[in-house]
């Protein structure tokens, strides 16, 4: 089959051979890719279409009517409040939820890094959540916290502070289901983080402490953070698009409520499409979520590609 | 002086992580002592972990009993080993070929996936569900693995792997009369189980944990897994049981728990996988 296996000085044939491998290799090649390729089509190329087509009608699952409305579904949406409260409620929500997990991410990894006791034990207890069954933990924070019952309203009793009905109140139920987004985002960007870490040559801070830099402080400042750059952007934007993606707490514990005080894109476009089956306005939602993702994607490979390298 | 600033900033820095560690494990501590508590213990609302009377049994066979825990167990392993062994037969000889063997249309094909890398389940839901329910195949395994049958991330994963790989491993078995085929399956794939375990431990985690799909397409309790079946097992227990409802937290939480804890470095691994993912 290969080339060189063929004697040399026959030109005419070897090329022939040439020829009759590649179209072998070709033929392997679409019958390996092949099942993966249908796959593809049928289960991201058809469906993603199918979903921008869909929002130009008005389909229900169940009628049999289908009727081509151009962008009225979209004009709709303009006016209407819940999804716009479901949009200014994943915002929060995301910016909430981004900074606090970055951040405490980060400074999880760093203490974590220079600690030498016990590294190993903090690195697991910060990742438990990550591993652990949102809805199944969503419970367990909801009965914590229980504004009667609750173990967090009973410590706060304890030094006289009257708790608030966290998720029950729609003034707090966004910010409780932060902190609990918070909780189970920090473990991951800590080992994102620890990774980044990792990879920063030892002799800069050996240099940088020869230079001016003598405090942990400034060494932070002066070598860790900007050779982290292209580490927090990334965990930045992986924790933005998980944050607009939130939907098993609100599903477990809230519902949307109380009065639409959590109502989150994902659960909003849930309800439209798979429980009042209106397929057609929640396909023009759809379309409004991806979009706001493939924003934050091209925003992130931009900012990739400008970003100085330090190295 | 040097040594004494030394112990006092690691006091701080072992002070900081262990509150911490604390204010993370504090749901875990509260889920086991309150399964293990009797209802008026729960009521009481006191701080006590230990519970006065143990209640234990009367939690944990109401967590079994009031919906089909076993089942809803067995659901959720046959439902993640269908998709993750699908997606590794269906990725591994896409990958390779993508990676080693020149055919028209692999370029194409590999920007496809990379588009393919930012469509995520939430935007192909409806069409796949229209479709499903049309079938009339709501309520089965079969919807609830479907739109997983293909991972672009495990093609991707396994692409970037396999063009790492030595040409001369593939040359020499090529000589030796080996088909494409075989070529997959007795040389890439006893070198590529590194890439394997990590793709197979990223999707168990996320289909294991997953709720979205399974509410759209599950409705019976019977075909639920874990996360959809506390979600019934809930509104079954009207959500004020709280020591049976947590002793069904800590039924469906423990068995990945326990994977993680024995394997970490490994699930450490494979979950940030999704770093790459993005």
């Amino acid at each position: 089959m290969d080339s060189i296996a063929l004697p040399a000085g026959n030109p005419a044939r070897a090329s022939e051979a040439g020829a009759v491998a590649r179209r072998s290799e070709a033929l392997a090649g679409w019958r390996l890719a092949g099942p993966a390729l249908a796959l593809l089509a049928l289960l991201i190329l058809l469906p993603t279409i199918g979903v921008v087509a869909l929002s130009l009608t008005d389909f229900e699952l169940g009628y049999d009517n289908i009727h081509f409305v151009g962008l009225d579904n979209y004009l709709e949406l303009l006016e209407d409040r819940t999804f716009l409260i479901s949009l200014g409620n994943t915002l929060t929500y995301t910016v909430i939820v981004t900074p606090l997990s970055v951040l405490l991410g980060l400074g999880a990894a760093l203490l974590i890094e220079t600690e030498v006791r016990g590294r190993a034990l903090f690195r697991t207890i910060y990742f438990l959540p990550v591993v652990s069954l949102l809805v199944a933990m969503a419970t367990v924070w909801q009965y914590l916290l229980h504004p009667t019952i609750g173990p967090v309203n009973a410590l706060l009793r304890l030094i006289g502070i009257d708790g608030p009905n966290w998720l029950g109140g729609s003034d707090t139920v966004l910010i409780s289901l932060a902190l609990i987004g918070v909780w189970q985002a920090v473990g991951f960007n800590m080992v994102l983080f620890l990774a980044g870490l990792t990879a920063i040559p030892r002799e800069l801070y050996a240099a940088a402490e020869i230079d001016r830099a003598t405090t942990a402080w400034d060494r932070f400042w002066l070598v860790t953070w900007p050779m982290l750059g292209p580490t927090t952007l990334f965990v930045v934007t992986i924790s933005v698009i998980n944050a607009v993606k939130v939907f098993e707490t609100v599903s477990t514990v809230t519902q949307g409520g109380p009065n639409r005080a959590s109502e989150v894109l994902l659960w909003t476009i849930y309800q439209e499409g798979f429980v009042y089956l209106r397929v057609g306005y929640a396909s023009a939602m759809t379309v409004v979520f991806l979009a706001i993702l493939m924003i934050l994607m091209v925003l992130q490979y931009r900012a990739l590609d400008r970003r100085v390298h330090y190295t | 002086m040097t040594t004494q600033a030394w112990t006092l900033a690691r006091a701080l820095r072992l002070a900081f992580l262990s509150a911490g560690a604390l204010i993370f494990l504090a749901p875990y501590v509260w889920m086991l002592s309150t399964a293990m508590k009797p209802r008026e213990e729960i009521f009481s609302s006191s701080l006590t972990l230990i519970p006065e009377r143990w209640a234990a049994v009367e939690n944990f066979s109401k967590a079994f009993t009031r919906v089909p825990m076993l089942q809803l167990l067995m659901n959720g392993v046959i439902v993640c080993a269908v998709i993750l062994v699908v997606q590794v037969l269906v990725a591994l000889p896409c990958a390779y070929a993508l990676a080693k063997l020149r055919f028209p249309g692999a370029r194409l094909m590999i920007a496809g996936i990379m588009l393919g890398l930012l469509v995520p389940i939430h935007a192909t839901a409806l069409p796949i569900y229209v479709a499903l329910s049309g079938a009339g195949v709501l309520n089965t395994y079969f919807a609830l693995a479907a739109p997983f049958m293909i991972s672009v991330f495990a093609i991707f994963l396994f692409l970037q792997f396999f063009r790492a790989m030595p040409d001369d491993l593939i040359n020499a078995a090529r000589l030796d009369g080996m088909s494409e085929l075989a070529i997959v399956l007795r040389v890439i794939v006893p070198n590529a189980w590194p890439a394997i375990t990590a793709f197979s431990i990223f999707s168990v985690v996320a289909h294991w944990n997953d709720l979205f799909w399974p509410q759209i397409v599950v409705t019976e309790t019977a075909m639920a897994p874990p996360p959809l079946g506390l979600i019934f097992f809930r509104a079954a227990e009207a959500g004020d049981d709280y020591g049976a409802l947590m002793a069904a937290t800590v039924v469906v939480t423990v068995p990945l728990l326990a994977a993680f804890l024995l394997a970490q470095r490994r699930f450490i691994e494979g979950i940030t996988l999704t770093g790459l993912k993005g």
